[in-house]
C-alpha cells in the first residue's frame, strides 16, 4: 500500500514535471550546475593539495634539508675589487653533524653543479650531483639497472657515474647507456646505473614534477647525473663567479646542501633545533638554511583546508541560487495547479498528503539535478586535468556532500510551496480558474 | 436514520467590514436513500449548503450531524477523511485531473484512503464500466466529451462508496443529450439506494427529485414534496 503510493506519487511528479519540460530542464540546470561546480571545485582543490603533500612528501618527512644559501650583503667592502667570498656549508659541516648529534640515520653531503653532458654528438644540460651511497636513503629515487654509487667509487675518486633514465634516454637514444661513457667538462665518466625518480603513492596524472630532492633552479636541465662526492670535489672547481654592477665577483661553496635523515619523525622537529645550534656555532653568518617538509606538510594541510572551504563556499551559493530557482518554479506550480489542489482536497486529500505530492516533486527535481550534476562534475575535472594540466581529484565524500546538498535545498526550498498549497481553502481552489 | 441532520446552521463571511450571512437558521433533514433538489436564484447560499454539507467548509454556527456524527467541530484532517469515504462530489465543470487517465482520476479518492493498488483498480474498471466507459480507461480526460467527463466524475464520487453525492448543476455544461444521459445515470443511482443532493437551477431536474428545496436569502424559502 505505501509502495503504491510511493509510486503513484512518483508517477505523477513526473508526469507533471514532463507537462513542463522546458521548465523543469531550466530549473535543474541551476542544481545541476550547482552540484557540478561543488564537486568539481572540490576536485580541483583535492588535486591541487594532493600535488603540493606529494611534493613535499617526496622530500621526505622525516628528512632535514640543510641548504646553502647567500649570506646577507655586506657593506664591508675593503675597496678591492676582486674578492673570493666564501660562504655556505662545508664537508666539515657534514662531518661534525654526522658525528656529533644522535639519532642521525644518515647526512648526506650534495653537491651540485650545473654542467653539460655531451655523449656522440649530443649534448644536454644536466645537473651533477657529487653525492656518497646513502644518497638513496634520503631520496625517493629508484635504482632501474645496474648499481648505485659505492664506497668504492667514493674511496677511490673513480670517474663513474649514475644517471636519471630521462638523461639516458636524451643523450643515449637507442644505445644502452650502461658501461658507455660520458663526456663532462673534458672527463669521461663510466655509466654504472640508471635511476628513476619513483612516484610516492598514486596519482592520478602522469605529470613530470621536476628533479626530485635536487630541486632548485633548474632551468632546462634534463636530469641529474650523479658522480661520488670524492669525484667531483677533485674534478670541478667550488669557485663560480659572476659579474654584478660593473665588479666580479667571485664565490666559493663547498656543498649546496646536506640532508640528514632522522629515525623517526617525531624527532624531526627537535633535531632542527640542534642542528641550527651547532651550525650556528660553526658558521659566523647566516648562510644556511634548514627547511623541514614535515613543517611543509603541516602548512599544506592549512592551506589546502582554507582552499576547499573557499571553493567550496562559491560552489554552496552557486547551489543556494539554485534552490531558490527551484522555490521561485515551485512557487508558480503551486498557483497554476490551486484548481487541482481542491480537487485533491475534496476528494478526501489531508493537508499531508497535498505537501508530500508537492516535496516529492520538489524532490525529483532536485535529486535528478543531483544526478546529473554529479555526471557533469565528474565529467569536468578530468577535462581540466586534460586540458589544464592540472591534478584533479574527485572524492567520495565530495559526491556525497553534493548529492547530499542538494537533497537538503530540495527539501528546504520545497516545503514553503507546498505548504503553501497544502493551506489553500478547498472551496476557493475548487472555484479558481 | 437521517443522513443528514442540520439544526440552525449558519454560515457567515467577514468581507471587511461587512458581515455577509451566506446561510442563516437553516434545519434539514434528509433521510436515507432520498433524492433531494436544491434551488434558488444565484447568491441564495446554494453553493454555501453545498460546501457545509460536504465538509468542506464549517458552519459558523449550528449543529450539523452526518450519519449520526457531529462534524461541525472536527478538525481539517478528519474533515479530509469523512470527505474522502462518505461523500461523493460531483461537479459542472466535471473538475477530472487532466494529467490523469480515467482510471487513475477514478482510483483518486481510493488512493487518498489507502487502498491497495490492485483493489483501486479493479474498482475503478468496474464503476468505468458501470458508466459506459469501460473501453476508455486509459483516455487523457482531453480525449472524451463534456457528458463523458461527467460519466468519469460520477464513477469517481462513487469509489469510496459514500452515504451521499452532492451535485453542483451537474448538467450545466452540457447539451441537452449529454445532460439527459448523466440524469438518467443518477436517476439509476438514487434507483440503488443512493442519497442524492442536486443543485440545480432547472426546473425539470428538481422536479425528478423527491423534495425540492427553495432557498432565498440564505433562508430555506419553502420545501416542495413530489409524491414519494
Amino acid at each position: 500500500m505505501l509502495l503504491f503510493r510511493l509510486k503513484r506519487t512518483l508517477k505523477l511528479g513526473i508526469k507533471s514535471l514532463w507537462m513542463h519540460r522546458l521548465r523543469s530542464t531550466l530549473t535543474t540546470l541551476g542544481i545541476i550546475f550547482g552540484v557540478c561546480s561543488v564537486i568539481a571545485m572540490l576536485a580541483i582543490g583535492e588535486g591541487a593539495s594532493r600535488e603540493a603533500q606529494e611534493s613535499i612528501a617526496r622530500l621526505g618527512s622525516t628528512n632535514l634539508i640543510i641548504e646553502t644559501v647567500r649570506p646577507p650583503e655586506e657593506q664591508t667592502d675593503t675597496g678591492n675589487v676582486e674578492t673570493v667570498k666564501s660562504y655556505g656549508l662545508t664537508y666539515a659541516d657534514a662531518e661534525s653533524i654526522r658525528n656529533t648529534i644522535p639519532n642521525v640515520d644518515v647526512a648526506v653531503p650534495i653537491r651540485e653543479i650545473d654542467q653539460e653532458a655531451r655523449y656522440l654528438n649530443r649534448k644536454v644540460a644536466i645537473k651533477i650531483v657529487g653525492t656518497i651511497p646513502w644518497y638513496t636513503e634520503i631520496s625517493p629515487i629508484r635504482l632501474m639497472r645496474g648499481r648505485f654509487l659505492s664506497s668504492t667509487d667514493l674511496h677511490h675518486q673513480l670517474a663513474v657515474c649514475v644517471i636519471d633514465d630521462q638523461v639516458g634516454r636524451k643523450l643515449f637514444a637507442f644505445d644502452d647507456p650502461l658501461g658507455l661513457d660520458v663526456k663532462i667538462y673534458g672527463g669521461y665518466y663510466r655509466v654504472v646505473g640508471i635511476v628513476t625518480r619513483a612516484a610516492t603513492g598514486k596519482t592520478t596524472d602522469g605529470f613530470d614534477r621536476g628533479p626530485a630532492v635536487v630541486s632548485g633552479d633548474s632551468g632546462g636541465v634534463v636530469g641529474n647525473i650523479y658522480i661520488p662526492l670524492t669525484t667531483a670535489k677533485s674534478r670541478f672547481t667550488e669557485l663560480t663567479a659572476s659579474f654584478s654592477g660593473g665588479s666580479q665577483s667571485v664565490e666559493r661553496v663547498e656543498l649546496q646542501k646536506i640532508i640528514v635523515k632522522v629515525t623517526s619523525n617525531r624527532q624531526v622537529l627537535q633535531m632542527r633545533d640542534i642542528i641550527d645550534t651547532l651550525l650556528n656555532h660553526i658558521h659566523d653568518k647566516q648562510d644556511y638554511q634548514i627547511v623541514v617538509p614535515l613543517e611543509l606538510l603541516r602548512a599544506a594541510a592549512r592551506t589546502r583546508r582554507i582552499f576547499s572551504i573557499v571553493l567550496g563556499s562559491i560552489a554552496a551559493i552557486s547551489l543556494l541560487v539554485g534552490g531558490i530557482g527551484i522555490m521561485n518554479i515551485m512557487l508558480a506550480t503551486v498557483s497554476e495547479r490551486t484548481r487541482e489542489i481542491g480537487i485533491r482536497r475534496a476528494l478526501g486529500a489531508r493537508k499531508r498528503d497535498i505537501i508530500v505530492q508537492f516535496l516529492s516533486e520538489t524532490l525529483l527535481l532536485t535529486l535528478l539535478g543531483g544526478v546529473l550534476g554529479i555526471i557533469l562534475g565528474s565529467i569536468i575535472p578530468s577535462l581540466v586535468t586534460h586540458f589544464g594540466h592540472m591534478p584533479t581529484i574527485i572524492t567520495g565524500g565530495s559526491l556525497v556532500l553534493a548529492f547530499g546538498v542538494s537533497a537538503a535545498i530540495g527539501i528546504t526550498f520545497g516545503l514553503y510551496p507546498a505548504c503553501r498549497a497544502a493551506n489553500m481553502d478547498p472551496i476557493e481552489s475548487l472555484r479558481h480558474e | 436514520m437521517a443522513v443528514v441532520h442540520i439544526e440552525k446552521l449558519c454560515k457567515t463571511y467577514q468581507l471587511g467590514l461587512v458581515q455577509l450571512s451566506a446561510l442563516c437558521d437553516v434545519d434539514l433533514e434528509i433521510e436515507q436513500g432520498r433524492y433531494i433538489a436544491v434551488m434558488g436564484p444565484s447568491g441564495s447560499g446554494k453553493s454555501t449548503l453545498l460546501n457545509l454539507l460536504g465538509c468542506l467548509d464549517r458552519p459558523t454556527s449550528g449543529r450539523y450531524r452526518l450519519s449520526g456524527e457531529d462534524v461541525s467541530t472536527l478538525d481539517d484532517d478528519q474533515l479530509s477523511l469523512i470527505r474522502g469515504k462518505r461523500i461523493g462530489f460531483i461537479f459542472q465543470s466535471y473538475n477530472l485531473i487532466g494529467q490523469l487517465n480515467v482510471i487513475e482520476n477514478i482510483e483518486l479518492p481510493m488512493f487518498y484512503q489507502g487502498f491497495s493498488e490492485q483493489a483501486s483498480a479493479r474498482r475503478a474498471g468496474e464503476l468505468a464500466t458501470m458508466v459506459g466507459l469501460g473501453d476508455r480507461l486509459k483516455h487523457k480526460p482531453s480525449e472524451l466529451s463534456g457528458g463523458q467527463q461527467q460519466r468519469v466524475a460520477i464513477a469517481r464520487a462513487l469509489a469510496n462508496d459514500p452515504v451521499m453525492i452532492l451535485a453542483d448543476e451537474p448538467t450545466g455544461n452540457l447539451d441537452s443529450a449529454s445532460g439527459a444521459e448523466i440524469l438518467s445515470v443518477l436517476n439509476a443511482l438514487h434507483q440503488q439506494g443512493k442519497t442524492l443532493i442536486i443543485v440545480t437551477h432547472d426546473t425539470e431536474i428538481a422536479a425528478r427529485a423527491q423534495r425540492i428545496i427553495h432557498l432565498l436569502d440564505g433562508r430555506v424559502e419553502r420545501e416542495i414534496h413530489n409524491g414519494a
